[in-house]
């Protein structure tokens, strides 16, 4: 979601077997820089497989230029990752938020599981609680939201639409990412 | 209806697994062992389809085990379940990927921090304080969510595994020939001996 010269990025921690839940600690979402983070929704073994190849694939571009990875260039770096899969894919749905190092200015997208890349300058939603994210969020986001603003924006969002959804919920992550800081806060949500 | 369960408390995991080797609906035999000892610390439950499971756990093992010889030093408990995932992982892209499910347990050799890991055969990977495999969930998870407490003692967590094999007895449809249970302790692996016999009936 993104804000005033800042973006967030929130995630769920449920992991079921469809109705079963078998863990209530599994965060979706990873950091890649130092204002570049990916959240990965779908099927668990890919989020972790998709994870750790994006570490290897951001460690190698970080030893070959000497320099930190952008959020914009991650971004087709993901999308390209998903495509060279274009007939087998990894079942994943990406979200990419981040600052961009240069200007400064928000920036976030999201993809399909063949890494098509839909671009927004508002937020981007994904995974199971699709339809009820985007209704909290269409209803609760608006622009120039300060850092404060926007983490209550999206855990409202977040919280409220999980709630709607068997299938996710039991706790939360929030990221807010500023220029030089980033804050991560832990949600308890409903543990039902 | 093979059973694994895993439960972590204080300073010890315990790992149980069902005593049945089925081949459709024959029991081939009641005293099978489904663990392997990995290193000291660590201890792997499998189950699955036949042939992959033993040979899966045996190709774990043997891995482990090279990397202590080599390394004088043996691999944490942590360390071994990501290995593993990653095996599985590459496996399950496969042309004939391993059907195996697994739970792997151990204590932290150097904090002496008990651990539980949950992979399934999709090498979907949890760190969790109890699990279960198999139908074997449906019945225990709700037990174990309801007494576990994350410093219980070693007595107490084996109370707990007899809660949990008792529900079983009651409800699984087929017998499972008794369960095979192991503790890791900061000590090693242990076996515990378990009162199989005991007969629970249906309400």
């Amino acid at each position: 979601m993104v804000g005033k010269d800042c973006v967030a990025i929130a995630c769920d921690l449920r992991l079921g077997l469809q109705a079963l839940t078998v863990s209530n600690n599994f965060p979706k979402i990873f950091q890649y820089g130092d204002n570049v983070f990916l959240g990965l929704t779908g099927l668990a073994t890919d989020v972790a497989t998709v994870s750790d190849l994006f570490r290897y694939k951001v460690n190698m571009y970080r030893l070959r230029e000497e320099r930190q990875i952008a959020p914009r260039t991650f971004a087709n770096l993901v999308s390209s990752s998903l495509y060279e899969r274009r007939f087998g894919p990894w079942f994943v749905s990406p979200v990419v938020a981040g600052l961009d190092p240069k200007t400064g200015q928000p920036f976030i997208c999201g993809f399909d599981s063949i890494g098509c890349i839909d671009f927004a300058k508002d937020f981007i939603v994904s995974g199971t609680a699709t339809e009820q994210l985007f209704g909290m969020c269409e209803s609760l986001w608006e622009p120039n939201l300060g850092p404060d603003q926007l983490f209550e924006t999206i855990s409202q969002s977040l919280l409220n639409a999980v709630d709607r959804d068997a299938l996710s919920g039991w706790g939360a992550h929030v990221y807010i990412i500023e220029k030089d800081k980033v804050t991560k806060r832990l949600l308890k949500g409903r543990q039902d | 209806m093979e059973v694994l369960l895993g439960i972590t408390g204080k300073d010890f995991t315990l790992i149980a697994a069902s005593k049945a080797a089925m081949r459709g609906a024959t029991i081939l035999k009641a005293s099978d062992d489904k663990t392997r000892q990995l290193n000291k610390h660590t201890l792997m439950a499998y189950s699955g389809e036949a042939g992959d499971t033993v040979q899966f756990a045996d190709y774990i093992q043997a891995n482990a085990q090279l990397y202590s010889m080599r390394n004088e030093s043996d691999l944490s408990p942590s360390a071994l379940a990501h290995f593993v995932r990653g095996e599985l992982a590459t496996s399950l892209r496969s042309r004939n990927p391993y059907n195996v499910n697994l739970l792997l347990g151990g204590v932290d050799p150097i904090t002496h921090k008990s651990s539980l890991y949950w992979l399934d055969y999709l090498a979907s990977l949890a760190p969790v304080p109890y699990a279960a495999h198999g139908y074997a969930q449906y019945y225990c998870l709700s037990i174990l969510d309801k007494h576990h407490h994350p410093d219980i003692t070693l007595g107490q967590g084996i109370k707990l595994l007899t809660l949990c094999v008792d529900e079983l007895k009651r409800r699984l449809p087929i017998d499972f020939k008794g369960m095979t249970v192991k503790a890791v302790t900061k000590d090693g692996v242990v076996d515990i001996q378990f009162d199989d016999d005991k007969v629970v009936k249906a309400a």
